[in-house]
């Protein structure tokens, strides 16, 4: 698998954090994972919904001191 | 021995660097210490902005042009000459007429460029206004339009963000004056849950929508277009009949870029705060061909550039670096024919938009002029 793309999305008021991995995930191959890195806690909620809803793969998120890490693989 | 910089791209941020730069390093230019070339694609100069006022007639092409090299600071040896490959190890660029141009500070300024061909269906059946050409269509259909769906479509990535927003306010007011407001339904979509990325900026849009009746549809990620039915349909499933179809289509970088293996997509990863390209002390990136996580817009690109001259400025002079960027936009948003406000925010400081107001829309009008200062380092 190639290495896993990271998107530092903290702070990032516009576009965002959803609207950077959208964008990420165009350019990406299936299977490859994208890591994004999230200080606003509506993205952590939103990311995996949308992820869900197009049909690629949430795989996990995690929370430490106000900062949010989601993984996302493409799956189509 | 002489200091090249080298600017690829001659857009806003290439051409506010190379203005600057000569402007505050003249000694070392009239002394033959410092040499700056910029390697551009073109002979003219558009305000890119002012597109979105050419398929309601309110500005005039030639408003929107300028000869390059009268903006120029006439010490930038300047060459049509676009950049073909970049070698960022042996610090040279080929062009594409053969040339090998060394340097010592290269500046990555290639901007970015609308992709409708990403999306199948979209260069059939899709308006724009991201460029001359589909801004002088749209104009065409504009006029040619009585009435019925209109879907202003936005897909990500693309620049200036609060465009979208714009021209639907705009179209809004375009029908009501031409006499088929009520003959026409606008629906607006966006790529994310809410109305724009800018979560107050979306949330003034929501109630200004109810009240003039624009429909939205969020989480609305463009898969393709059918021409014949005239529909676009989204990868979260919805579908939507149209009349009339404006996008914003999704961007990429330039080729060069891609080409060059400096980035995927054409964007360049570039450290948030110094702008050097990861991995590059000497290779420096200004406007919409960054990745850094921000809006690409003029403003940002103006910022940076800003930040780069100081630091190219310094480097030659003293050998460091001047100052870091604090990921400052600022975007004028036209709420109507009108009206307006404006936004700003870095990396620290979230956006908070004010009332819109006349005076606002008279500035941002005046910008459309002041602009050229901006592109000379005037301003």
């Amino acid at each position: 698998m190639s290495e896993r793309q990271k998107i530092d999305a903290r702070g990032a008021f516009c576009p965002g954090p959803l609207m950077e991995l959208i964008a990420a995930l165009k350019l990406a191959q299936v299977g490859e994972e994208i890591e994004v890195l999230s200080s606003d806690k509506g993205s952590a909620a939103d990311i995996p919904a949308w992820v869900a809803k197009v049909g690629h793969v949430h795989v996990g998120t995690t929370e430490q001191d106000g900062c949010w890490t989601i993984i996302v693989r493409k799956a189509k | 021995m002489s200091k090249r910089i080298v600017i690829v791209g001659g857009g806003l941020a290439g051409t506010i660097v190379a203005n600057g730069v000569c402007r505050q390093l003249g000694n070392e230019l009239r002394s033959g210490g410092v040499s700056v070339t910029m390697l551009g694609t073109s002979e003219t100069h558009m305000y890119q902005p002012g597109l979105l006022y050419v398929p309601f007639g309110k500005i005039r092409e030639a408003e929107l042009f300028r000869d390059q090299r009268r903006v120029l600071d006439r010490r930038v040896n300047f060459m049509i000459d676009p950049a073909k490959k970049i070698d960022v190890d042996a610090n040279q660029v080929e062009t594409a007429s053969g040339r090998i141009i060394g340097y010592d500070y290269l500046v990555l300024a290639t901007g970015s460029r609308i992709m409708p061909q990403n999306i199948p269906g979209m260069t059939e059946a899709g308006h724009w206004f991201y460029d001359l050409d589909g801004a002088r269509k749209l104009r065409e259909a504009l006029d040619n339009f009585t009435g019925g769906e209109v879907v202003v479509n936005v897909n990500a990535p693309h620049k200036c963000p609060v465009a979208p927003l714009e021209i639907t306010f705009m179209l809004y007011e375009y029908f009501k004056a031409k006499g088929i407001g009520d003959k026409c339904k606008i629906t607006y979509t966006y790529p994310i849950g809410r109305l724009h990325a800018l979560e107050p900026v979306a949330h003034w849009a929501g109630p200004e929508f109810e009240r003039y009746g624009i429909k939205s549809e969020t989480f609305f990620n463009t898969e393709s277009v059918d021409p014949a039915k005239k529909t676009i349909k989204s990868m979260e499933g919805v579908e939507l009949p149209f009349d009339l179809l404006i996008t914003i289509p999704p961007h990429a970088g330039a080729e060069v870029i891609t080409d060059s293996d400096l980035g995927k997509g054409g964007w360049v990863p570039t450290n948030t705060r110094t702008l050097q390209r990861e991995g590059s002390t000497n290779v420096f990136v200004c406007g919409d061909t960054t990745n850094i996580p921000i809006s690409k817009a003029g403003s940002t690109a103006h910022f940076e550039a800003d930040v780069l001259i100081d630091n190219l400025v310094s480097l030659v002079q003293e050998g460091r670096p001047a100052r870091e960027y604090d990921g400052k936009v600022f975007c004028f948003v036209e709420t109507g024919m009108n009206s307006g406000t404006y936004v700003w925010f870095n990396y620290t400081t979230p956006p908070n938009p004010g009332p819109p107001s006349q005076m606002i829309h008279w500035f941002k009008l005046a910008y459309n002029r002041l602009y050229w200062l901006s592109a000379r380092g005037l301003l």
